[in-house]
This record gives C-alpha cells, structure tokens and sequence, in this order.
C-alpha cells in the first residue's frame, strides 16, 4: 500500500486552508503556499522515480478494500501529469510573486491556486469515476474564482461563458457517472473496466461513452466544444492565464485517455475513427483561428485547441504506443505554452497591451526575452533540439506505422501552420522597428522573465534528455492501456470481482 | 415507477434546455438548476431497479435484507446537490455582478470578448 | 422591511436552541441521521434566522465571527484529522476510535472530529453565503440609497 498517494492532495489542501486563515500576514501566506508547492513537486518527483521502478502505486482511502472504497492509483500516466502541474504551479506562483496586484492577494488568489492544485492533483491519482468528477469540480470551482477575480467587465462575461459551458460539461460527466453505475453497478475505475465485457447490452456502453467524449471533450476545447476557451482565456491576468493554459484543458485530455484507455477499450476502438476525426478538425481550426488573431493571448489561446487536437490524435490512434506519443506531446506543450504565455505576458506589462500591432522592437531592447520566445515557438513547432520535436515525431512515427496517413499528413502541415502563426508574433512584437520611442517603457525585471525562461530551459533538456523521457512515456502508455495490470493492481491478483463476492460472503 | 421517473426526468431536462436557450441570463441559470436536478434524479433511478444486482448489504445468511435501497446513490446524489448549490450560488453573485457591470440581462449584448 | 414582532421574538428564543440541536445533531451523527453536515446546516440556519429578523448586520454582530476563516479552520481541521492515520502507515483517513464509550456523547474517534471540522465549514460557508447575498450593497459597490430610505433594520438589543 502506498499511502504516501495522499501527500500531495493535503498538502495543498492544509497549505490553501492556512494562507486563508493567515491571509492578513503576506508573508506567512506566501511562505505556506510556496512550502505546499515545493512539497508537491519534490513528492511528484519522487513519484514518478518510484512509478518508474516499482510500477503502479494504489492507496485505499480509509483503509476500504477496493471495489468499495475510493482508491487511489498512481501509474506512469498519472505521475507525469502531477510532475508537469507541480511544475508549472511553482513558476506561475513564482510570476505570481512579482507580477500580480497585491490587491488580489487580499481576495485569496493564492489559496484559489493552491485549490487549483489540488483538484488537479486529485485528478490525476484517483481510480474511481465519482471521485473525479469531484475533483473536477474542485478544480473547477477555484478556477471559476480565478477568471473572475478582478471583476473587469471582460472578465465577467467571459467568467459567464466559461462558467456555463463547463458547468454543461461537468452536468453531462455526471450523467456519465449515473449511467454507467446504473449499467455496471460500480464506481472503482478497475472494477468498471472489468464488468465491462460481461455487460449485457454493449449499446448503452457506446452511450456512455460518447457522454464521456462529450464531457471531457468540452473540458479539453476540442471541436466543436471549443468556444469558451478563446472567449474568456485572455481576460484574467498572465499568471492565471498561463496556468490555465496548461493545467485545466489537459485535466479534460487526461481523463480522456484514462477512461478511454484503460476502462473503455473497447469503446475506444468503436469511436478511434470519429477521435482522429476530431483530432484533425480540431487541429485545423485551432491554428486558422489562430491566424486571424492579432492579439498575443488570443494568439495563444487558439493554439492550445489546436495542441489539444494532438493530444486527441494520439488517443484516436488507439494503442499503446499512440497512447504514449499523445502522452509525451501533451507534458510538452504544458510546460511550452505556460512558457509562452509567461514571456508574452512579459511584452505585455511592458507596453500595456496585448495587441500586436502597437508594439515592436523588442528583440533589440530585450535580447533575452526574444531568444527565449524564440526558443519556444522553435519546441512548440517541433524543431528538433527542442521537447517539441520528439513529441510530434513520436505521433507521426506512430501515426504512419498504423497507417493513420491523412491525420499524419494533417498533423504535419498543422505544425507548419503553427510555426507560421507563431513567427507572426515574433516579427510584430520583437522583430519589426518600434513605432514610438521605447526608451519611457518599463524594463523586463528577473520576476518577469525567469518563469517562462526556466519553463524553456525544462523544455530544452527535456529534448535532450529526449530517450529517457519517451522510455518513460512508452511505459506510461503501456502501463494506461493494460487493463488488466490495472485491475490486478487495484484489486488484487484475482481482481475485483472476486472481492466483490467474497465480501459479500 | 421508473417510467414515471424517466417522464419526469426527461421534462426537467427538456425545460433546462429550453430556458438555457434563451438569451436572459437569469433563464440561463434557472436551466443550470433544472439540468441539475434532472441529473439527480436520473442518479436516482440507476440505483434503484434498473440496475443489475442488489446493494452489496447482506444479512447472516449472505443475502440482501428485503426493502433496502442502494446507500450509494444517496450519497452521489448529496454530493452532487451540495456541488450545484455551491456552483448555483456563485453563478449566481456573477450574474449579478455581470449585470452591474454591463448593464443588461441579455446574452448578446454580453460579447466584448467576443470580438476580434 | 425587518419588523415582524412575532419572528423577532421567535429568532431571538431560536438561536440558542437551534445552535445547541446543532451540536446535538453533530454528535449522534456517526450511526444515526445527523452528522457534521446536518449540524452545520442547523447551526448556519440559527444566524441565518436573525439576518432575517433582523438584518446582516446584527446578524454580524449577536455572533462575531468571521466565518471565512471559520471554514478554513474548519476543512484545516478536517483534514488534519486524517493525517494521525497517514503518520501511523495507514491509508490517510483511516479511523482510529477510543474504545470505553463516554456515555451521552458515545464513541469518540478521529471521524468525529473529522465531523467537527465538517461542521465549522458548513457553518462557516453557507452562513458566509447568505449574508454577502444579504449584505449585497457592501459585497458590489452600488449608488447611494435616496435619502428617506428605511435604514436597515436597527435592532433593539
């Protein structure tokens, strides 16, 4: 029994608890969010060295034996996930720290954070549908506080959007859950996956899943589910935005992957077809909104639909080793897109907006800031020195041997698209002669840049560390896609059901 | 019984889709509210005879007692309405706020961030 | 707007009784209908009924608190109570009770006092709710009222 599975959810849950109750100290509310935070990534860290040599570690909540009790599982899948969001938190408190408006201190940003993580966390190490879509919840509710925090009239309609759809989304999760446990009687991910050959009519199953589709896929933003995400993305401020960018559409991704990987198979081979359908929609349209936008953060939001359609490709691909490129592909562009919404969110404190067309000249004023930049438009694209490179080349190597060519054909042209519409904010913002004097502007201080700029340097060992990170996500892909390693670690050897029967014998 | 449930359940979903089509806000979240107990509801009936099996509660003999519901879905249900009453509760003070801040109820009036 | 003699009076007798039933509510709670849950929301109904009565303010003031911290203490608490389990090497909320059964209370465990943050949390949020919708001209800044307004109910204490 790994019981140490509980660290990360309380930490965050006793760090946000005590930066609420000692909200008027800044200091100690500080030091008890930044301690959470550290302890979360040293333990996911640690976790995934663990998972990486052990296998998957289980927990039951409460001492409850599996089928009845709600477990927790961490597999290489899993461990990954936790390692990026803890990541990405330390730098986006860390850009917190210097950036943010003290006013938003008072109003418990850092706690939100904090809940953020911890819905996250739970998340991605829980093994029983309910239970995440209660942590779905949790992490839903802190970010509901955190796009609206601030109360600009963009942030509350956008808040309005955002807040509706999701609640839809997590509406139709629910339906999910209540069918599904009408049809197999259980909620333990494990003892699902098991029942699910022995259920008597497969076309509800089909049902169910294609509400779980829905579900999670309004959560990811992929086609045509998508439309929160560029309507309320660039109202909050950089720091939320940038979190959001990595965190909240992957949790959507991830729970993708782990029903559809591990408790649906077979439903996934039904829908593999309609998912790289969507893959490429979502691929496509992603980056041609992108191209219309002129506005950095819009820019940017429109890349994260078109990332996710990666992500769905390589779940469509529908095995182990598709699994495991999507898998790769995803922890990339979490850690390069916070990265690229850190720097330009560093442009825009410098001349007040987000616009692109008003600013310019910046590779000349701030020659770290662009080398940065174009270090991550260079990982986002896939330019091989870089995380992002391995990430796509692992899809399309998978992609090509199934004979998948069309959606590889699209991913690889997508990825062109990317480059260009990413090389447009490079010229605009960096490249271009400034149109006004720029010596009046504010300089980039180390808060401002040191959080992308780390972000990119993670991405740029990641890419030369490239042969132990895929080792590792192919051992996470097939970790996800063994289900009945899953159930036999979960339940026991002879699984659930034998539990099930003999608890109630 | 169930069919009373499945015609019950199936109006309180067709009425939150229809107020969430309108364009007043507060209409919008009435339908959230609707959706919402459509979903309890529906719970509700999964646990209670459509479902294959029994609750996993049994006497000496190893058999379930007669005139025992499901616990579980009791507890999903609890669950689910503390979430949507907090969620409610929120959407709710945004909505107010959405509405000093742009003035209006009407959805499409609310699309500053819509624009290019 | 809040000048009913008859629920005034009543809301005044009310709160002590409704906030001990609470407590009541809180402890019979493990094997029997109740609960931190219930107790918090009977609790949180009390001061709820004098905002009624007689406004957010002295709905405020009869019971200082600040129930923000409050539910963070409380979910604090919560979670704290599962951490003897963690530290022992079992699962994280795990139960731990103390055999000889106090009588009147029953069974005292760490589940309980798990409960007892449940209940300053429920306690705290839904009290914190109802008195910022309440309290609304404070929570969003709004015009002036007109002069010759009622002032908001003043209680006499």
């Amino acid at each position: 029994m790994a019981n140490h599975l509980f660290i990360p959810l309380v930490s965050p849950l006793l760090g946000a608890t005590l930066a609420v109750i000692f909200g008027r100290q800044r200091l100690v509310a500080r030091a008890m969010v930044l301690a959470s935070v550290l302890c979360n990534l040293g333990y996911s860290l640690w976790l995934l060295w663990l998972v990486g040599t052990q296998g998957r570690q289980v927990s039951q909540g409460g001492g409850w034996i599996a089928p009845f009790g709600i477990s927790m599982v961490a597999d290489g899948l899993g461990a990954i996930m936790l390692c990026v969001a803890s990541v990405l938190m330390l730098a986006t408190v860390a850009y917190s720290f210097f950036t943010l408006d003290p006013a938003y201190e008072r109003y418990f940003y850092y706690p939100l954070l904090l809940l953020l993580l911890l819905g996250v966390s739970g998340a991605f190490l829980t093994g029983d549908i309910f239970n995440l879509y209660v942590w779905f919840e949790v992490l839903l509710m802190a970010s509901f506080g955190l796009i609206t925090l601030g109360g600009t009239r963009g942030q509350l309609e956008g808040g309005l959007k955002y807040m509706v759809l999701n609640l839809v989304g997590s509406t139709a999760f629910l339906i999910a859950c209540g069918l599904l446990y009408g049809v197999v009687g259980t909620l333990n991910m494990a003892h699902i996956a098991e029942r699910m050959a022995s259920v008597r009519e497969p076309g509800i199953l089909t049902a169910v899943a294609c509400m779980f589709l829905f579900a999670y896929g309004s959560k990811a933003a992929i086609v045509p589910l998508y439309f929160w995400l560029p309507t309320s993305y660039h109202t909050p401020p950089v720091a939320v935005t940038a979190i959001f960018s990595g965190l909240l559409t992957k949790v959507g991704a991830y729970s993708l992957y782990r029903v559809f990987g591990t408790v649906m198979q077979n439903e996934l081979q039904h829908l593999a077809p309609l998912l790289l359908l969507i893959a490429g929609l979502t691929m496509v349209i992603g980056v041609l909104g992108a191209m219309a936008q002129m506005n950095v953060r819009r820019i940017l939001s429109f890349h994260i639909v078109s990332q996710i359609g990666y992500t769905i490709m390589g779940l469509g691909l529908a095995s182990a080793a598709g699994l495991a490129a999507g898998l790769l592909f995803t922890a990339h562009v979490m850690i390069v897109k916070a990265a690229l919404f850190f720097i330009g969110g560093a442009a825009e404190q410098i001349y007040g907006t987000a616009e692109i067309k008003p600013m310019g000249g910046l590779a000349r004023r701030e020659p770290a800031l662009a080398i940065f930049w174009f270090l991550g438009i260079l990982s986002l694209a896939g330019i091989p020195p870089l995380s992002g490179f391995f990430g796509k080349l692992a899809l399309l190597q998978v992609g090509v041997g199934q004979g998948a060519y069309l959606i590889s054909a699209v991913a690889a042209g997508t990825s062109i698209l990317t480059f260009f519409s990413m090389l447009k904010i490079w010229n605009e913002v960096f490249w271009k002669k400034a149109y006004a004097d720029m010596s009046k502007l504010p300089r980039v201080g180390p808060g401002l840049l040191l959080p992308g700029a780390a972000l990119v340097v993670v991405s740029l060992v990641a890419g030369l560390a490239a042969s132990t990170l895929v080792d590792y996500s192919t051992l996470a892909g097939t970790q996800l896609f063994d289900q009945a390693g899953y159930i036999g670690a979960v339940c026991g050897a002879d699984g659930c059901e034998a539990v099930y029967e003999s608890a109630l014998r | 019984m169930v069919l009373l449930l499945a015609i019950a359940i199936g109006s309180l979903f067709g009425g939150a889709i229809y107020l969430m089509l309108r364009r007043s806000v507060v209409k919008l979240i009435l339908g959230l509210v609707l959706l919402s107990h459509g979903v309890n509801l529906l719970i509700f009936v999964m646990g209670d005879g459509v479902r294959r099996g029994a609750p996993p509660i049994v006497d000496a003999q190893g058999l379930p007692p007669p005139g025992v519901a499901d616990p579980l879905v009791q507890a999903l249900i609890l669950t689910a309405i503390v979430i949507s009453f907090g969620l409610t509760a929120f959407v709710l003070a945004l909505a107010y706020r959405a509405n000093q801040a742009v003035g209006t109820d009407d959805l499409d009036d609310m699309a500053s961030t819509d624009r290019l | 707007m809040y000048d009913s003699v008859i629920l005034r009076t009543v809301a005044r007798l009310m709160l002590p009784i409704l906030l001990l039933l609470s407590v009541f509510m809180l402890l019979r709670g493990h094997n029997l209908p109740g609960g931190g849950f219930i107790g918090g929301l009977v609790a949180s109904c009390g001061v709820i009924l004098q905002m009624v009565a007689f406004g957010p303010s002295f709905a405020r003031r009869v019971m200082p608190v600040n129930y923000l911290a409050l539910a963070a203490f409380g979910v604090c608490f919560a979670a704290f109570w599962g951490l003897p389990a963690l530290f022992s090497g079992l699962p994280y909320m795990t139960a731990f009770w103390i055999e000889p059964s106090i009588p009147g209370v029953g069974k005292i465990g760490t589940p309980v006092l798990f409960d007892v943050g449940v209940y300053f949390t429920v306690v705290g949020v839904t009290t914190q709710l109802a008195l910022l919708l309440a309290e609304e001209p404070v929570l969003f800044p709004m015009p002036p009222e007109p002069p010759g307004a009622e002032p908001e109910g003043a209680p006499q204490a």
